[in-house]
């Protein structure tokens, strides 16, 4: 890829930064506002936001011939990409407006962390050129987006319940939304979340074996994706037959995102894996 | 100006068996304004009457006007004038204006922010309109108070957060549950306050209704009387599988569910959330069943609590409210003020005057052929058409005639001149 387009596609990228920023402002401003018309604003500049992102995505793509996931910083505006877009999918899927709150905020921040990595250009990756493995990030960043979406949903579930069993009608009872819709958000994002993991680690496993000769080699990541893999499991499993809905499951997705973050961040910068030739 | 005079009395100043007495039906209304429209120092009236308040508004046309109403009020309830003359209020010009919008906008009432007090105003103008009690400037005044009303309950937070404890938790209702149409209630027991909160659940849609009586009739009856499923007490523990809402108030002395009853009936229906309100005094429900996952009681005083700071938190709001109405009340002054016949004449004037010396500017600046005396001449001509053609419109409207109603005439020209420009709304 020239400088030159590299150069536009940065700018791209800032201009992507500040209309997530704006639109995180309009976000906060309707927490404390409750106005309709701000939250579609905001909403309307997510929008925009993720549209002029996912056309720097493809046209990167289209010169670099495959996903631009080689650096840490090309992961991160990935993982803020597919926020966005998950966003504004559960945004409409569930009505919780609100949930913009947490995910504004989040994507901002994990777009500037992208924006301020410093990059290593000119490695030329061959391994990544291959369908499995972008079907595998493609799934991987969505369903860990609805994940962390989920989180947000149970932090707000967790807010929301706490007022109302100690009976304080505090700044956010008003403001949150019901109990069900939050829970039935939350829920709504594990079983997307968790669809897309399970697509993507079978992918990733598929491709492993196309490169590495077999499905499994007890690296790291592989076995905290798998750990992670199955703790949601267990909280679909125990949500299905034993009624862990509402404070429980809150409280499981939160634990679940922090695993997946660590498998996501943690994994690469204090363990190693072989994952590592991806996110130098 | 046209002065706008209120007398009432409220709440605030008098006893109810005062109020009792000074309240007016609606065909009193019709009669007492069909008498107050013959009075000849009276040229516009209108009465409004609900269980808090008596008020009459209108716009004297002569002396004594007041003591005109006064007397009208003992003569047509029948009491004598001392009596209530003490509970009266009286209000003129900006501070009848004020009072009329506070009353609409509900910052007047018992409970404030209460949503009645509108539409009952609006009724009552209806009637005065109807009985052609009503003129020119309460029209207008009343159209404005309309609006400032509606405005205040949009902008500010008066109508905001339930004020009675059956209302309070419904609310409660709409925060554990998204959809009350999807969900069940059961009322144990009767009571007043318990059955006007399974009312307001109905007002919802709620999907269905279970009582529960140990008397099996009560529960028939009271069932039939919401559409509901009448039971026995004995079935009460089973039918907590069923319904997502409780509402007890029985008269029982020890509890009627305990803790460790509801958890139970958790652990079967899977932690599906259950909300209990309990409004009988001494409680029916245990109250460390708040302490269960994904159940939530809430006693009678929980609810008090809310709300009281839900008034709390209406009073605040009736700041912001004052601000609106102030504002409002300046505006209806100023086009008060512009009723009056010189300022009336002075814009139509002016308006006309602008238009002829446009036109002619925008005609001569076009024909430079023309020599400055030939333009000095058409531009006394075109002055004189201006003020020929006002001279008799002007006339009329100093002087409309004996018996005429001049608020009338000078709203008519405004109108026809359209020289409310800034005042676009309605």
């Amino acid at each position: 890829m020239t400088i030159q387009i590299s150069e536009n596609i940065n700018m791209l990228l800032y201009f992507v930064t500040f209309l997530y920023i704006s639109s995180m402002s309009g976000y906060i401003l309707y927490l404390f506002k409750q106005k309709d018309k701000i939250e579609k604003t905001a909403l309307f500049l997510m929008g925009a936001g993720f549209l002029f992102h996912f056309i720097s995505l493809i046209i990167e793509s289209f010169f670099a011939g495959t996903l631009p996931a080689h650096t840490m910083g090309q992961n991160l505006s990935i993982a803020a990409l597919s926020l966005s877009g998950a966003f504004i999918f559960f945004r409409y899927r569930s009505k919780l407006k609100i949930l913009g709150v947490f995910a504004s905020p989040l994507t901002v921040f994990i777009m500037i962390a992208a924006l301020v990595t410093p990059a290593s250009p000119g490695k030329e990756i061959t391994a990544i050129k291959s369908i499995w493995i972008v079907s595998h990030i493609s799934l991987i960043f969505i369903g860990e987006a609805a994940l962390a979406l989920a989180c947000g949903a149970g932090i707000l579930y967790l807010i929301q319940e706490r007022g109302i069993k100690k009976k304080k009608t505090g700044f956010f009872y008003r403001r949150l939304p019901s109990l069900d819709l939050l829970d039935y958000t939350s829920y709504l994002c594990i079983v997307t979340g968790f669809t897309m993991l399970t697509f993507g680690l079978v992918t990733g496993f598929i491709y492993a074996k196309s490169i590495w000769g077999s499905f499994w080699r007890w690296d790291p990541k592989e076995i905290w994706s798998v750990a992670t893999w199955l703790f949601y499991a267990a909280l679909l499993h125990f949500r299905l037959v034993s009624g862990w809905q509402g404070k429980k499951s809150a409280i499981m997705t939160i634990i679940g995102f922090a695993a997946l973050l660590f498998t996501f961040l943690g994994v690469n910068l204090f363990i190693g894996s072989h994952h590592q030739i991806f996110t130098k | 100006m046209p002065e706008i005079i209120l007398i009432g009395a409220n709440h605030k100043t008098a006893s109810i068996e005062l109020r009792e007495c000074l309240t007016f039906s609606d065909d009193e209304i019709v009669q007492a304004l069909e008498q107050l429209k013959q009075k000849e120092n009276i040229r516009e009236v209108f009465l409004f009457s609900t269980c808090n308040r008596t008020e009459v508004l209108f716009i004297p046309n002569g002396e004594n006007n007041i003591e005109t109403i006064k007397n009208f009020l003992a003569e047509f309830k029948n009491i004598a004038l001392t009596q209530f003359e003490d509970s009266l209020y009286i209000y003129k010009g900006s501070d009848a204006i004020n009072h009329l919008f506070n009353v609409a906008s509900s910052l007047d009432s018992m409970v404030i922010g209460e949503p009645q007090i509108l539409g009952q105003v609006k009724a009552a103008f209806k009637t005065a309109t109807k009985n052609n009690s009503s003129g020119v400037i309460l029209n207008r005044l009343l159209h404005k108070t309309f609006s400032i009303a509606k405005r205040v309950r949009k902008e500010t937070g008066i109508g905001d957060n339930a004020v009675s404890i059956s209302y309070a938790a419904v609310e409660l209702a709409g925060k554990i549950f998204s959809d009350l149409s999807t969900k069940s209630v059961m009322l144990i027991g009767t009571g007043e306050m318990a059955e006007l909160a399974v009312e307001h659940l109905l007002s919802k849609n709620v999907k269905k209704i279970i009582v529960a009586n140990r008397t099996f009739e009560n529960a028939v009856n009271l069932a039939e009387k919401f559409y509901g499923q009448p039971v026995k007490l004995e079935e009460m523990e089973q039918m907590l599988q069923e319904v997502d809402i409780v509402i007890s108030s029985t008269g029982a002395t020890q509890y009627i569910l305990t803790q460790s009853q509801v958890k139970e009936v958790m652990r079967t229906r899977k932690n599906r959330p259950l909300f209990f309100i309990d409004i009988a005094l001494p409680r029916d429900i245990d109250p460390d069943v708040n302490k269960i996952n994904n159940t939530y009681l809430y006693d009678i005083d929980d609810l008090q609590n809310i709300v009281n700071e839900n008034i709390g938190k209406r009073e605040k709001e009736t700041v912001k409210a004052q601000r609106l109405i102030e504002e409002a009340v300046i505006k209806f002054n100023k086009w008060l003020k512009d009723l009056e016949v010189v300022p009336t004449i002075i814009a139509v004037k002016e308006k006309i005057e602008k238009i002829t010396e446009i036109e002619t500017e925008k005609t001569l600046s076009t024909m430079n052929h023309l020599s400055k005396k030939d333009t000095e001449a058409i531009k006394r001509m075109t002055k004189a058409i201006a003020t020929r053609i006002m001279h008799d419109p002007i006339r009329f409207l100093k002087e409309p005639g004996a018996h005429r109603e001049n608020p009338f005439y000078l709203n008519a020209a405004r109108q026809i001149f359209d020289l409310d420009l800034n005042d676009k709304e309605k």
